[in-house]
């Protein structure tokens, strides 16, 4: 009898041709994420992924488990051999573990018998497990509607007694599903959709602008925290930071004052687009979220998304900023992002920006500005941090 | 690199920087124990507080070590409070005053005192008369910024001490002195001072370290208890290597304070007059005599942003400070520049320029013309 972590991951079970793709690549992640934690062996069964490790480890080792996307569930479990007698010990002890420390009165015992060699069927299994955990232990009942606490007895070449399913992100293993580059701002919203991207799979890096000396060094700072945050989740991200003053300069001086802020987010599309195609990224991500700000109206992400050819993934699109707040919560980004330091200084913001911007309007204005000379001079003061 | 914003912290001497590796890798024993090295130890503590007492021309067991200005002052302002709360529960500060001394008060009103700020005129100088009519039977201190960090008012302390001593309930008197220790000359006894705060990093030593001045006939309570270092009053092994710097930093200033402070003096009004020819729209929130300051100069520049040409002066290698962020979600601006009357727009375009015996003439025309460049720059900007 001892003691490992099991570990089910629901979507990619479903990929039944690229199965083994999927799973070798959630392996590595995991090794990745618990390799400085310590671990003894990590190994697939029937299924399921299960780590050795000690079990002075277990919080962290589970802590950092629920970061890699693809987990739907973490357990730590006692193994068996396939044994009934073993099993049945076994279950008294998962119950007695959890009854220490909490006031569980009812309980229910589900099976799961992946191996169909195991002679008895998982009803049966149920019923007698249940039977002597009743047997065994006072002031318990079994109650199949709401229980308490289940007991979770699951056979396959070993079999493993559980009585606790810790939450993971779901979503898909990084990097199944190709590489976009987020723009990233100091905001609430932009961390959070690089996570949710990350979490289908995408392999996530991040380009950041700051209008130094207008604002501080300290919001790009800011972002490499936050970028920090996010790699913990994703991996390792490049953060590709560009300074457009010179562009706002340029704007502020030649273009109508309200179309300030549109203009400058058809600018940081553009440099985000060069820095894709330089290196095949197949896709942009914003935080952007319809009708949040003057320049997130339907007809203001008309103009925006008409200067790039790359999808543009807005996976926020749709949210209300309180459901924005509580996932930046769960990741842990929202306290940095409220931190005060401004990506964009407020001289540059209009008073009254414009909300219905008009394609032709805005392609006129740009004709006062040499386009792609002011974005070459900005990528070439580009400066590229590895965030880790 | 030319560093002007002294006031926020000075780089330590050379000096200093040597006494305090030879502290930390030779004298590295506890003032507290028994043996030879913890004696060599206690000894270059008293000679540090020798040092800073003749400076300060008062006794040795007058001064007190702490960890810098902000426990100074909560030392002192906590313990008088407290001991003397039977006589009167009433404090009189000015509303210029530093969070360290202000949030003392707050808390201080939360646990039934009652505090009265003084307002200050546009020169950021208490009236003396509604000093004088401020103080009631149960007023039991006036503590006083008395070099203010932001504009560099002197204030008036000989004017306050005569109205506190006509007074009946003749309150204590408390000087936040953290930027006028080294940098203005006074004499604590002939002022009548009863407690004084000063700290380490504002005179070119290390940060960490500062004193208290305790006049003797007070006795104060700690606020820290403990092993019963300095005197009782402030417990926790000393920082001896802080000590042995702040000692060092302050023997340098016995000889070269007065003539280091006339330089500043010069350059100050130098630096003034050649701004206000150079550059349109400048306001000068600090006075040009004695009644300042000399190393504290605080400037508006119309139409432009503080944080906008900290960032420009920064990337020409010139360092200098603003009270106010530049920021989208609600600016804190300064308490102290408001109460001298600028406008928000004004408190926005304030910079302040805190020189140092290190900065010279040269520097001061390098500075002014990088000025002069930013701030017509940040106004074609924001100006449209």
């Amino acid at each position: 009898m001892d003691k490992v972590i099991s570990v089910s991951f629901g979507e990619i079970a479903l990929k039944s041709g690229n199965r083994k793709y999927f799973e070798d690549k959630l392996i590595k992640q995991m090794r990745k994420a618990i390799a400085d934690v310590g671990y003894e062996k990590i190994y697939k069964e029937m299924g399921k992924i299960y780590i050795e490790a000690s079990e002075d480890y277990y919080p962290q080792i589970i802590n950092r488990l629920r970061k890699v996307f693809g987990l739907v569930y973490i357990s730590p479990c006692i193994r068996v051999e396939q044994d009934f007698e073993e099993i049945k010990k076994a279950s008294i002890q998962a119950i007695l573990e959890r009854i220490e420390d909490s006031r569980i009165k009812t309980f229910k015992v589900e099976t799961n018998r992946a191996d169909k060699k195991f002679s008895m069927k998982s009803p049966e299994v149920s019923k007698e497990v249940g039977a002597v955990i009743l047997k065994n232990i006072e002031n318990l009942t079994v109650d199949v509607h709401k229980p308490d606490v289940f007991v979770y007895v699951d056979i396959r070449q070993n079999a493993y007694i559980y009585t606790e399913k810790i939450k993971g992100y779901g979503g898909l293993p990084i990097g199944t599903n190709g590489k976009g580059l987020l723009l990233l701002s100091g905001g609430i919203d932009s961390p959070v959709a690089g996570f949710m991207m990350a979490r289908r799979g995408v392999e996530i890096n991040a380009v950041h602008y700051h209008s130094y000396p207008f604002t501080s060094e300290r919001a790009e700072e800011k972002v490499k925290d936050l970028a920090g945050i996010l790699s913990r989740y994703i991996g390792t991200i490049k953060l590709f930071s560009v300074n457009i003053i010179e562009i706002q300069k340029q704007i502020n001086k030649n273009c109508p004052k309200d179309e300030m802020t549109i203009l400058s987010r058809r600018f940081m599309m553009r440099i985000a687009e060069s820095i894709a195609k330089e290196n095949n990224y197949q896709a942009l991500i914003t935080g952007e979220n319809l009708g949040q700000v003057a320049s997130q109206t339907i007809e203001g992400l008309n103009v925006t998304n008409s200067s790039v050819e790359l999808p543009v993934f807005r996976p926020l699109i749709g949210f209300d900023k309180v459901d924005i707040v509580d996932i930046a919560k769960d990741i842990e980004t929202y306290e940095t992002s409220i931190l005060p330091y401004d990506d964009c200084c407020t001289v540059f913001l209009p008073k009254h920006p414009v909300t219905k911007p008009r394609l032709d309007n805005i392609e006129e204005s740009e004709k006062a500005l040499d386009v792609d000379k002011l974005i070459e001079a900005a990528l070439d003061n580009m400066k590229t941090y590895i965030i880790q | 690199m030319i560093y002007l914003d002294n006031c926020a912290t000075t780089k330590p001497r050379k000096e200093v920087v040597d006494k305090m590796v030879e502290a930390m890798t030779i004298d590295f024993g506890n003032p507290s124990s028994l043996h030879r090295l913890g004696f060599h130890a206690e000894k270059k503590v008293k000679e540090a507080r020798e040092i800073i007492a003749d400076y300060l021309k008062v006794e040795n067991k007058e001064i007190y070590f702490t960890s810098g200005g902000t426990e100074s002052n909560n030392i002192a302002i906590q313990s008088i409070a407290r001991k003397y709360s039977k006589k009167g529960k009433h404090i009189i500060t000015s509303a210029i005053e530093h969070p360290s001394v202000l949030d003392v008060y707050k808390h201080l009103e939360d646990v039934g005192f009652s505090v009265t700020l003084l307002d200050v005129d546009e020169n950021g100088y208490v009236d003396l008369d509604t000093l004088s009519k401020e103080i009631k039977e149960d007023t039991i201190l006036v503590s006083i910024i008395h070099v203010n960090n932001e504009i560099g008012a002197l204030q008036n302390i000989k004017g306050i001490k005569e109205i506190i001593n006509k007074s009946v309930s003749k309150p204590l008197l408390h000087l936040d002195g953290i930027q006028s220790f080294g940098k203005v000359e006074f004499s604590l006894k002939a002022l009548g001072v009863d407690t004084y705060s000063f700290s380490g990093h504002k005179v070119y030593g290390p940060k960490g370290i500062g004193g208290l001045y305790i006049c003797k006939d007070l006795k104060l309570d700690p606020i820290l208890y403990g092993g019963g270092q300095e005197s009782g009053l402030r417990s926790g092994t000393e920082n001896v290597p802080g000590i042995i710097g702040l000692g060092e930093a302050v023997k340098i200033l016995s000889t070269n304070s007065r003539n280091e402070a006339q330089e500043a003096f010069k350059l100050k009004k130098y630096l003034v007059s050649k701004i206000i020819k150079e550059i349109e729209n400048v306001k000068v929130n600090t006075s040009l005599d004695a009644t300042s300051s000399p190393y504290i100069l605080s400037l508006t520049f119309k139409g432009t942003r503080g944080e906008i040409l900290l960032h420009y002066l920064e990337e020409k290698g010139i360092y200098v400070s603003t009270s106010s962020a530049c920021s989208s979600n609600g600016t804190t601006k300064s308490h102290v520049l408001k109460s001298i009357g600028l406008s928000n727009d004004e408190i926005e375009g304030t910079i302040r320029i805190c020189l140092s015996y290190e900065i010279t003439k040269e520097d001061i025309d390098y500075t002014v013309e990088q000025l002069r460049i930013a701030v017509n720059d940040i106004r074609s900007i924001i100006g449209r």
